[in-house]
């Protein structure tokens, strides 16, 4: 029941299609939130959400475009598999509520945007392939860059008061 | 020994239907979807030959994410409904989704027998220790000392040890996981699905609307120290002692599944028919 902490990256089409995944993942996770939101009536995380999966996509667009010929969904498809069953911007579904906030929101995309730029650092700190090793490097600045990214627009969506999660009409009275 | 080999043409996504789930957000239930849709494609089962039975609650809705055939049935009868379908169609995969309140409580008996009974199926109950769709209400496994408006000062009463009464009642395999280990909840799954006979897996679900305390079972939860035995005394025995966050596969069994023989009856019914003559 082993699984490595990542795909093995032995070939710059396997880190391509890593990279395409995780984006790619990033997406769908985003938009299940969004549809979560979207049963729970908290519009404004509906179109945060749908805003995050956007960006994502576009990035998931530019690796695909960046990779050139490696069919970079059929490769990642062949890759195996994340120790954790989730890739690294995967946003932990168990950290959502329904009153969430875009806080919340970023804070969740924090976590993912760190745990990407880890995996790729580790590419760089590891692989012995010099070309891995630049398309690596890349994709770290690339995370870096959207690492801070979220701590400005944390600036625009600071946190909310420690109250935010009571609800005026809750699902029941627990006390 | 494997009754389901993997044929790996399906992915993940085909699986899954296009039924948006309606579960909290943050609820634990989502990976289990995720962590069936998993399983079945690591098994590589066509969805029509699958089908998953459920009875009531927010476990039970289940079967409308899925892809697969699905029976949303009655309160506490799920594995009725399932076992009666096993019989009669032997040559499906068939899953049963239930929750503490749903396959403890109203359908905690049918739960010894099917165990007793052992057919070629997999039972998975999503435990999180609180009736949520009926919003709070103590469920069988809920802690004595839970203290809420519905329960006041708590039961006061023991909880109900799921895994302790499936060993004892006869389930062949018997694992514990929880939701939020998607990896080794699907590998489980995949285990339970290809181990014949009853099989019985508890999975560790949050509430987080009811029970937000249980956010914290994430730090709590460890891997079983020890591989599964197949001696029902010293799992009996391990089940008894642990911690209730032990992971992993707990008891496989050896017990050759229930399966009657169906479509030929040994008797004519006109035979029959003539011994009740007046």
């Amino acid at each position: 029941m082993s699984t490595p902490a990542h795909p093995k990256i032995s070939t710059a089409a396997d880190l391509f299609a890593a990279a395409y995944q995780i984006e790619a993942d990033a997406v769908a996770r985003y938009n299940m939130l969004a549809d979560q939101m979207e049963t729970h009536n908290n519009p404004e995380l509906v179109h945060f959400f749908r805003d995050l999966a956007r960006a994502e996509g576009i990035h998931a667009e530019e690796i695909r475009r960046l990779a050139g010929d490696i069919d970079v969904v059929a490769h990642a498809a062949r890759l195996g598999g994340w120790k954790k069953g989730e890739s690294p911007e995967e946003v932990d579904l168990g950290a959502a509520h329904y009153l969430m906030t875009p806080w919340h929101a970023l804070q969740m995309a924090l976590e993912g945007e760190k745990r990407a730029l880890a995996f790729f650092a580790g590419i760089v700190e590891t692989t012995k392939d010099p070309k891995i090793k630049q398309a690596a490097a890349e994709f770290v600045e690339e995370e870096a860059e959207h690492v801070n990214l979220v701590h400005r627009l944390l600036r625009k969506y600071p946190e909310p008061p420690g109250n935010w999660a009571e609800d005026s009409d809750p699902p029941i009275a627990q006390e | 020994m494997s009754t389901v080999e993997s044929r790996g043409a399906f992915k993940q996504a085909d699986y899954k239907s296009d039924v948006k789930p309606i579960w909290c957000p943050g609820c634990g239930d989502y990976h289990v979807l995720m962590s069936f849709t998993r399983a079945f494609a690591e098994l590589g089962l066509p969805p029509e030959e699958v089908v998953v039975v459920s009875g009531i609650g927010c476990s039970s809705r289940i079967p409308a994410y899925t892809n697969c055939y699905g029976f949303h049935g009655v309160h506490g009868r799920s594995l009725a409904l399932a076992s009666g379908l096993k019989v009669a169609r032997p040559d499906l995969t068939v899953v049963v989704a239930s929750g503490d309140g749903d396959g403890y409580s109203i359908g905690g008996n049918h739960f010894l027998h099917a165990s007793r009974r052992n057919l070629d199926m997999t039972y998975v109950v999503m435990d999180n220790h609180i009736y949520g769709m009926t919003k709070g209400q103590p469920s069988p496994t809920t802690e004595p000392e839970f203290d809420t408006a519905l329960s006041p000062g708590g039961t006061g009463l023991r909880p109900f040890h799921p895994l302790v009464i499936a060993l004892a009642s006869g389930a062949n395999f018997i694992a514990r996981c929880f939701s939020g280990a998607l990896n080794e909840t699907a590998a489980i799954l995949v285990e339970a699905i290809r181990h014949p006979g009853f099989s019985f897996v508890e999975i560790l679900s949050p509430c987080v609307t009811f029970r937000p305390d249980e956010k914290e079972w994430k730090n709590l939860v460890h891997p079983a120290p020890v591989a599964a035995t197949s001696d029902p005394a010293k799992a009996a025995r391990r089940i008894m002692t642990d911690d209730g966050f032990n992971i992993g596969i707990l008891y496989r069994g050896d017990r050759k599944p229930y399966q009657p023989a169906v479509g030929t009856p040994s008797v004519e019914l006109a035979e029959l028919e003539k011994d009740f003559e007046l």
